[in-house]
């Protein structure tokens, strides 16, 4: 949980707050204040890839069928893959709660 | 064996410093500290010392090229003065957040404007919380003792944090004096190799000063503190070890004359002889009058401090530097909240002296002291003065 949310107390922080180790921000949940989300329509998506490119946290994988798939743990809802999509196959839904 | 020298205070630091084995000096001239680094630039260039000396093009990127080298496991130095110590204080906070071991000397001089290159301690005062361990040499054998006892606290792994070595410009940074300086075996018994406990490496790749949000910065500055207040002991540890090799004694708050004074007047610095004197004289006019004389500025010491002065009836404050608007100086307002802390209501008065260049004489010290006393025999509520403001 802690390296989830960077919640931690003064004790366990490392000496001048360095990061000991490599790739920690992958740890990190990005996409905890989001208040929409990208949601791709697979029937009006072509696999271009345009989300994947213009994702700035890097949210899209492409899956095996060769779709793009957004991980909701990095994505902050910016809305740019949406406004990106060339087939308007992302629509921006809000969160519920 | 270490010999006796004559020699200039300046000269004196950078040869101290040279046997501590310094990895990396960056450094830009500033009256009145250039003749220390330039003497360090010239122990490297003649090859009387394996180091890296830098020749940075600002204070700025001398406090920079040194956090780096820190950072990857090098024993650094830099000096400055004033306006240079301004520039640089952006990566001073920054060295002391990231808990490199740094080692700086400081020939405090005076802030412009109007621009001033003579002695005070405005620079001192302004460096006050960028989270350095700060000491205060008052002669040119405690700026030799006071630099190896900085290497020696600030890469103690219980502290990891830079020290300052603050020195009056002038009065002691230009001066020729007679100093103790110890030899390579000595410096080497007192002071380990630095073994730093994390540093840059990329066989093992870490972040030094990454972000941190409002999650993270709290708890970072909290930390910070808790080494800071940590050092304290770590520091008189280190001045007891120092003592038992050297044979110098030094502690955080220091007095002459003190134990049965009913008036003690406060000094930081070079003054703090001149102050002796001023004793002496008030002693053999059958005054009650002692000296307490701050050694180590940060920490703070308050509790030592409070200790001591609680002993006297008066405390006559003297600050070399302003703290406009709060009716006092920046070190009385640090002694009065001390004392406060602690449930004692001395009586304190407070004198700014000494600014940019000024001399503090004997007499003013005789000054202040009378005027003291006659203060608190009369009544008269606490204050602050600007000593010889011509009106």
């Amino acid at each position: 949980m802690a390296k989830e949310t960077g919640i931690v107390s003064w004790k366990e922080l490392a000496l001048g707050c360095t990061l000991t180790e490599p790739g920690t921000a992958a740890q990190l949940k990005t996409g905890d204040w989001r208040s929409k989300r990208p949601v791709t329509n697979y029937e009006l998506c072509n696999k271009c890839g345009q989300c994947y490119i213009f994702c700035p946290d890097m949210v899209y994988s492409r899956t095996a069928e060769g779709y793009y798939e957004a991980n909701y743990y990095y994505c902050k809802g910016c809305g740019i893959c949406a406004r990106e999509c060339p087939k308007d196959a992302i629509q921006m839904v809000e969160e519920e709660n | 064996m270490g010999k006796r020298v004559g020699m200039e205070v300046s000269i004196a630091a950078a040869e101290v410093v040279g046997l501590c084995d310094v990895d990396v000096i960056a450094a830009y001239p500033i009256t009145p500290q250039t003749h220390i680094v330039e003497h360090l630039s010239e122990l490297v260039a003649e090859g009387h010392l394996d180091a890296e000396f830098v020749p940075v093009e600002s204070e700025h990127s001398a406090m920079s090229t040194c956090v780096g080298a820190a950072a990857a496991g090098a024993r650094t130095f830099t000096s400055t003065s004033s306006q240079g110590y301004a520039l640089m204080a952006e990566i001073c906070y920054i060295a002391s957040s990231l808990r490199l071991p740094i080692v700086m000397a400081v020939a405090n001089r005076a802030l412009s404007a109007p621009i001033n290159i003579w002695n005070d301690h405005a620079d001192m005062m302004m460096a006050r919380d960028t989270g350095w361990i700060q000491t205060v040499a008052e002669n040119g054998q405690e700026v030799v003792d006071l630099l190896l006892h900085a290497y020696r606290v600030a890469e103690d792994h219980r502290v990891l944090l830079p020290v300052t070595v603050n020195l009056d410009g002038f009065t002691l940074s230009h001066m020729i004096e007679p100093i103790w300086l110890p030899d390579k075996e000595e410096v080497d018994r007192y002071l380990p190799p630095y073994k730093p406990k994390l540093r840059l490496d990329p066989r093992n790749p870490m972040t030094f000063g990454p972000v941190g949000m409002p999650e993270v910065y709290t708890e970072a500055k909290k930390a910070q503190d808790e080494a800071m207040n940590g050092a304290l002991p770590v520091i008189v540890e280190a001045w007891k070890e120092f003592e038992k090799l050297f044979g110098r004694a030094y502690h955080p708050v220091e007095t002459y004359k003190a134990d049965d004074a009913d008036l003690l007047l406060l000094t930081v610095g070079s003054v703090s002889e001149t102050a002796m004197t001023a004793v002496d004289k008030m002693r053999a006019e059958g005054k009650k009058v002692g000296l307490v004389h701050l050694r180590l500025w940060r920490p703070f010491p308050a509790k030592e401090l409070v200790d001591i002065l609680k002993q006297a009836k008066a405390v006559a404050v003297v600050d070399r530097a302003m703290a406009f608007s709060t009716r006092s100086g920046p070190l009385c307002v640090e002694v009065k909240a001390a004392l406060f802390d602690h449930g004692i209501s001395s009586y304190v008065q407070n004198f700014i002296a000494g600014l940019g260049g000024r001399d503090v004489t004997v007499e003013d010290f005789e000054q202040m002291a009378a005027k003291t006393s006659d203060a608190l025999a009369k009544g008269l509520p606490m204050t602050y003065e600007i000593v010889n403001a011509r009106e």
